[in-house]
This record gives structure tokens, sequence and C-alpha cells, in this order.
């Protein structure tokens, strides 16, 4: 089943309150799947301060606990002495947000992690992105994440009952491949297996067995391509074959798609001071000025999207 | 109305008493420290805020007001209770309802109305995706457009939509009669329009009164079964 959640913060009055509305929405979403959630935050001046680099990761990527075991201050000097400059790291229960000097780059963040913790999950990467994974119930990992005090001005979030890989934080939403950019997913993609044969043909490397992951890497190597987000999401529609709800986001845009017949929920609502989308209506109703929003079930195949 | 004739409402509050108390005292069960419903009593549900199952399973003449919005399944399986939806309903509402009355007062997700076999279900704005999914006798009317797959396989009933209607409208339909004033995106599979003959104007006339609306009938069209489907034709057989 799974649900998704999403919020994009157009009042910037509201960014100090990103991480509690998102917790509220995320815990509501918790009957869709409470087997693990995940969030991404857009924003957040704690995790990804302006002008670094920020890569979140889980240090052992088996591990089922809601803590990582590691204080900021080991992986710190871990991190550092392996990058060979200084690394800030901050705890976010299962998972850790490391951030660097911009200039140091993604790929020597990646790198260094690796090989500090040769066990670790990279979860997400990018300057203005943290993404947190874990496996546990939603409610409980919104607060070892910390996400009620989060701010910014765009979040996502997944809650997940799996069906086509196992429960482990590699199966957990969202998923990053490229620089912030993210992916969550209701649903499943079915022909998953034949795409990701063509992508690995391209020289794409998937760190898990699930669908969703097939999903993010089709819209990055499009988007590399130089595709826009709405064509790569298109031949998306084209080329996977299943039920699903998609939502896709960067640093400028918020984008949602459903499959051609619509099998899997969503519900959009958008307000002067933000735009949301849900599996079910019941997430949205605690944000702020809800009974002035617009709400509306996004059409199947037509892709809605909002930039900053 | 005086205060010798005037109906009882009694007040429930989701947010103070559990969905499960209130759908047991809307079926007439006991609930541990409440009195139960007398006859005829009607009932205000506040917060509702998008809860699933909203009084489903009524089998007594009742009117019962929901405030605010509302989840999946609202007022399924009715029989004979009058609801009325203050707000917008999710996927499947009235489904498999029996008789009675079902207004909903915004807009209704995906599957309105599945399988109901009886009563009248009112929609005043959209309805989503597969609105009247295989309906056995349900009577519904749509105040704005229905989405794609509606009446599919639907078996017996009406279906009235004031806007327009999605791709595949009815396709692989049996008996039921669809009347349509806007555009059909597309047909499905054995439906097709029929003739607007007296009858067919007199029982639309009907169901637009019955849900409050005064279009003329005229303006509509009337689609239903070609019948082609109801037998196995053999120059399909390399199909299958």
């Amino acid at each position: 089943m799974c649900g998704i959640v999403g919020l994009h913060l157009r009042n910037p009055e509201l960014h100090p309150r990103l991480g509690e509305l998102l917790t509220g929405m995320l815990i509501e979403m918790q009957d869709r799947g409470d087997e693990s959630a995940g969030v991404a935050v857009y924003g957040d001046p704690r995790w990804s301060p302006p002008g670094h680099m920020t890569v979140s990761f889980v240090p052992d990527a088996a591990s089922r606990d809601l803590s990582s075991g590691i204080s900021e201050h080991d992986a710190m000097t871990a991190l550092s002495q392996a990058l060979g400059s200084p690394v800030e790291v901050v705890d976010a229960g299962p998972t850790l947000v490391a951030h660097g000097p911009r200039s140091v780059g993604a790929g020597a963040m990646r790198d260094a992690i690796m090989t500090a913790f040769p066990k670790a999950l990279i979860a997400g990467f990018g300057e203005h992105l943290a993404v947190l994974k874990g496996v546990g119930h939603p409610r409980d990992l919104a607060e070892a994440y910390g996400l009620p005090k989060a701010q910014g001005w765009q979040g996502v979030g997944h809650t997940r009952m799996a069906t086509e890989s196992a429960v482990v934080a590699g199966g957990c939403h969202p998923y990053t491949v490229g620089p912030d950019q993210c992916l969550v997913h209701n649903g499943a993609f079915h022909n998953f297996a034949s795409v990701r044969r063509h992508l690995r043909e391209k020289g794409i490397t998937f760190y898990s067995q699930n669908d969703t992951e097939v999903g993010a890497w089709f819209v990055a190597d499009r988007l590399a391509e130089g595709y826009d987000i709405e064509t790569a999401l298109k031949e998306l529609l084209d080329t996977f074959d299943g039920g699903y709800t998609l939502l896709v986001s960067n640093t400028e845009s918020f984008a949602v798609v459903r499959d051609a017949i619509a099998l899997k929920p969503a519900v959009i609502a958008e307000h002067p001071d933000w735009v949301a989308v849900a599996s079910e209506y019941r997430a949205l109703v605690q944000l702020p000025g809800i009974d002035d929003a617009l709400i509306y079930e996004p059409e199947p195949e037509r892709i809605y999207a909002w930039t900053r | 109305m005086d205060a010798m004739t005037e109906t009882k409402v009694r007040e429930l509050d989701l947010s103070e008493t559990t969905l499960r108390a209130v759908n047991s005292l809307l079926q007439g069960r006991s609930v541990e420290g409440v009195d139960p419903l007398e006859a005829g009593e009607s009932v205000v549900i506040r917060h509702a805020r998008g809860a699933h199952a909203v009084a489903v399973g009524m089998d007594d003449p009742r009117r019962v007001v929901i405030q605010g919005s509302v989840g999946y399944f609202a007022a399924g399986m009715n029989q004979q209770a009058e609801v009325v939806i203050e707000g917008s309903a999710g996927v499947g509402v009235a489904e498999n309802m029996m008789s009675g009355i079902v207004r909903v007062l915004g807009n209704a997700s995906q599957s309105a109305g599945a399988t109901a076999h009886g009563g009248l279900l009112i929609i005043k704005g959209d309805a989503g995706a597969r609105c009247g999914i295989s309906m056995k006798g349900v009577d519904i009317v749509v105040g704005g457009s229905i989405g794609h797959m509606s009446a599919f396989m639907a078996q017996a009933g009406r279906l009235v939509v004031r806007g327009d209607a999605g791709d595949a409208l009815g396709d692989s339909i049996y008996e039921a009669r669809i009347y349509v004033r806007g555009a059909v995106k597309s047909l499905g599979a054995d439906c097709v329009a029929k003739e607007m003959r007296p009858e067919h104007v007199a029982e639309l006339e009907e169901l637009l009164t019955a849900a409050g609306f005064d279009d003329d009938p005229h303006e509509y069209t009337r689609y239903g079964s070609a019948r082609k489907l109801y037998n196995f034709n053999v120059d399909n057989h390399s199909a299958y």
C-alpha cells in the first residue's frame, strides 16, 4: 500500500514549521505502511547549512535500530580523517547527516563515508537536502530523526508497506540518485527488472533491490541527457508498467504524476501559502488554512508541477 | 415546526468519541456510557477530518449530517438512512448502498456508489473515476463531471451526469441506463448512445427533481448496452 506526503511552502513565515507539519502528515499515513518511513527535507539550516555539500547516510545499512549508535564526534573524526578536510555531522537517529565545504563535492564526501563506514548506505546528497531513512514505526522514526524541529521550504515523506523488496533501510524511500533530487512512490512498478537491466547496461549501479530506485535512476538518467522534468516523467509513464503515484522533487520544483488508470490514490491541496500532496485527504487536514485550499485529485498521466 | 414535533438531534464528535462507538450507535448497538439513539433521532457528526468508514452499515430511517470531508467508504452499505456529507468524500462513498439517500455537497473520489443495489446517491460536485462501477440498481446523480471507467459492468440502476464523462464510459455494461448532458470522452466496449423515448425523458426528469436539479431532460443523451457481449461470438474465438 504505502503512503506518501509532500509539502512545498510558498510563504517563508511557515518555513520554521516545516518539520512539525510534515511530521503530522507522515504520522497520519502510518496506517498505509508502518514498516519503515523516510523523509527528505530541503533547506534545514542545521542539516544542510547554505554553502555546504550535505550527504546523509545510514552507517550500517543492515541496522534496524532507531539510533546509529555512533556519536556525532566519532563520526566527524572518522570522516574528517578519511576526507582530509573538516566535516560536520548531525545525529538524526538511524541516519547521520554530514556536511563539508561545497568545494569538496558529493563524490569525495561519499567516498570518505564508504571508507570510514564500509557497510554504509548513502541516503541522499545535495547542497540543500537531508534524506533520513530507517526501519521502524513512522511515529518512532519521526521522533528519532528529530523531524518535528526541522525547518525549510520543502519536504517529502513516505510510509512503507513493502511489496517488491526487503524491509531494510535501503528499501526505504525517498530515493535520491542525483544531487538534491528526490523520488517517493506509492504503488509498484511491475517491469522494473527489465528497465533496471537496460540502465545497468548504461553503467548505473543500484544499491538496493527496490523498484522505486529504478524509477529514480530512470528519471535521473533522462535529466542527465538534458530532458526537463516534465518530459522525463512522460517517458517514465510510457516505460513503466504498474499502479503508482509518484512525487518527484528538486530544489526548485515539486511534481506529481499518476499511472494511466489512476490505480493509486493521491490528493492535492493548493493554498496561497503552500502546496501539499498526500495519499489521503486526512493527512492534509491539519495544515494551516486547509478549509480555504483548493483540493482535488490529480488526473491519470497528467504531470502537475510547482516551481519556487 | 413547533416544539412538539421538532426532531431530536444528537451531536457526536469524532474528536471525542471513537469512530467505532459512533458507528455502533448508528447501527443500533449499545455503547457503554452513551444513551442509545431513539427511533428517528437525527445525528450530526462533527470533526470527520477525513476519517474512513464514517456512518457505515446503518439500517434505520434516520437523518445523519456529517460535517467536513470524509475518507473512504462513507455511508457504505446504507439502508434507509438519509446521509448528508457537508464536504467531499473519499473512495467508495455509499458503496453497496441498499436503500436510502446519500448526498455529498462537495466532490467524490473514485468508485462512488460502487456495487450499490438501491437508494439514491447525489454528488453535487464532480465524481472521480469508476463512478457507479458494477452498480446493481442504485440511482446516482452527479452535479458535475465523472472520471474514466464509470459505470463499468453496470448491471442495473440509473446514472445521471450533468457535466461530462471521462474515457470508457459504460464499458461492458449490462442493463443500467446512463444519461449524460455534456461530452463523453469515449465509450467503453458495448456501450452505445440510444434514443430518448418519452419514458426516458420522464424518468430522467424524476431523477433530476429528486436530486434537486431543474435541467431540461431533452439536453441529455441516453447510453446503454448494445447487448453484443451477452453471447459469445464465435468469430472472436482466436482472441482467447
